[in-house]
């Protein structure tokens, strides 16, 4: 725990300075302010911006800023001083993991707060955006473990955070493309922002959200087995 | 037992390549100790083996009578290790890489300063790591090793890449290690600074051992590398074998005027390595 605390610090003061970090948590939130407040169209839903951008911010932030951190570390060999000082993977993973979310919860507040929730609205926000966060994170985590330096991180990151935050946003187009979102999570996490208030939750995304929770825990453990965390 | 360190029997292999094949080592504590070898000889391996982060094949290494195989998170706070690897977390300061490993320890800011204070960066303790001087990141990288005030240093070519002046600084505070009786595993290709610093030396070739023993005295068993140099009034210079059958010469040079100076060479780490391996200790 002592080191979990210490791990979770260290990001902290990292992140003013960590310019790639910083852009992913405040880019969308700043986003949403905008728009929101500037961008007026005649028949547009309600808070339009505030269920894309949350959409997009779940796919993009916490997987990016998981992946670039880990693997960062990894390249640099600061991970394996850490490991060399009594830091155990699980400790330094969850603190990562803590720090992203925190951050991540922080842009979460701003959504909640310009997309006016309240009441079970704003606890149904708030599960449905961890939900996704986690499940980013996890993901995240797959790829900085899976990566042996930043660049190699990065040129599995784009794709794959490419797919799970802008899927949400094509399937609104086209049909074929929402058929083949719908088994993403980040496309559940879609479809459950949006039934805020209205459809409440579904089967479906329970179930897909769920399915890919353990795919992504599966390969997780599968990856750390080969890689490890140096 | 506190800061010494045994190997017996060490090998370990990367697929068919046998990187280290029966290294044995006896390091006393308080000693400083120098594992000399060429680039790719298997020094950082054998420190990686030493220190827990890689496993051997077989034989038996001990720190401080524990078997590295076990080590405790108690047992690594009682070594500190720098290898030339390892990184520093570039966007933060002096002050908070070392306030992370102070966290872990349980170190506070009175022990962060005295490490800052001991490797001369009172000064730069607000500079980002990122924008140290390649001395002063290895300073750094000493503060955090020092920072559990532990028995045992284990240093990967601390002065590689370093000018002379911050060479010196890092064998400066090596040597204050020693006088607080720490024992220190230095790896080095550098012969001047074994000679200079080490109680006792091994020469690493290719995964083994191909000398152990204090550098003047190995150096002694390779006396027949003795040479004279003479240096003549016209300038040149001439070396020959330092044997009975040379003093004819030398007579005969100092009788026709024509030799000035003569001195005597004995043969260094790097003549004895040659001698040995047929390669440079530098390579």
């Amino acid at each position: 725990m002592k080191n979990t605390a210490v791990i979770f610090r260290k990001q902290l003061s990292d992140t003013l300075k960590n310019k790639t970090i910083l852009i992913q948590f405040l880019m969308f939130p700043v986003l949403v302010i905008i728009m929101e407040n500037l961008v007026r169209i005649e028949d547009m839903p309600e808070h339009f911006f505030v269920k894309l951008f949350a959409v997009m911010f779940v796919g993009m932030a916490p997987l990016t800023c998981m992946s670039a951190i880990i693997s960062e570390e990894k390249e640099k060999n600061t991970l394996r001083v850490l490991m060399m000082s009594n830091v155990r993977p699980a400790e330094y993973l969850i603190g990562v993991g803590a720090y992203v979310f925190v951050m991540c919860s922080a842009g979460m507040a701003v959504f909640a707060a310009v997309g006016g929730y309240s009441g079970t609205g704003l606890v149904q926000f708030i599960a449905v955006m961890s939900a996704g966060i986690i499940l980013s994170e996890l993901t995240g985590a797959v790829i900085g473990v899976f990566s042996r330096n930043q660049m190699t991180a990065t040129s599995v990151t784009v794709p794959v955070m490419m797919i799970f935050s802008f899927l949400p946003m094509l399937s609104m187009f086209n049909d074929t493309v929402r058929n083949a979102a719908r088994i993403t999570y980040s496309q559940q996490i879609s479809d459950l922002i949006n039934g805020i208030g209205t459809s409440g939750v579904t089967a479906e995304s329970v179930i897909v959200i769920a399915v890919n929770a353990v795919i992504a825990a599966a390969l997780f453990v599968i990856v750390y087995r080969r890689k490890g965390l140096e | 037992m506190a800061g010494s360190i045994k190997a017996e029997k060490i090998a370990k292999s990367f697929g068919n390549r046998a990187v280290l094949d029966g290294i044995d080592l006896d390091i006393q504590s308080g000693e400083i100790f120098g594992l000399l070898g060429p680039s790719g000889a298997g020094k950082t391996t054998l420190i990686r083996i030493l220190t827990g982060q890689l496993r051997q094949d077989s034989g038996t290494a001990l720190i401080t009578g524990t078997d590295t195989r076990r080590l405790s998170g108690n047992d690594r706070r009682r070594f500190g290790i720098t290898m030339d690897d390892f990184g520093v977390y570039e966007r933060l300061s002096c002050y908070e890489n070392l306030k992370i490993f102070a966290g872990i320890y349980g170190a506070g800011k009175r022990e962060i300063n005295e490490v800052l204070a001991k490797v001369g960066l009172t000064g730069a303790a607000k500079t980002s790591a990122g924008k140290l001087s390649k001395g002063m990141t290895g300073r750094l990288k000493l503060a955090r090793a020092f920072m559990t005030d532990p028995d045992i240093l284990f240093l990967d070519e601390p002065t590689s890449g370093l000018d002379p002046v911050s060479a010196a600084e890092i064998h400066k505070m090596i040597l204050d290690e020693k006088k607080r009786g720490k024992t220190v595993f230095l790896t080095t290709h550098t012969m001047t600074e074994a000679e200079k610093l080490c109680g006792n030396i091994a020469l690493l070739n290719e995964g083994r051992i191909v000398e152990y023993g204090r550098p003047e005295e190995i150096c002694r068993r390779y006396d027949h590398q003795r040479r004279l140099k003479i240096h003549l009034k016209d300038g040149s210079d001439i070396e020959i074998p330092h044997t009975a059958g040379s003093a004819g010469t030398v007579a005969e040079l100092i009788g026709s005027g024509k030799a000035e100076t003569i001195h005597t060479t004995e043969p260094d780490l790097e003549t004895v390595f040659m001698e040995l391996t047929g390669k440079e200790l530098s390579a």
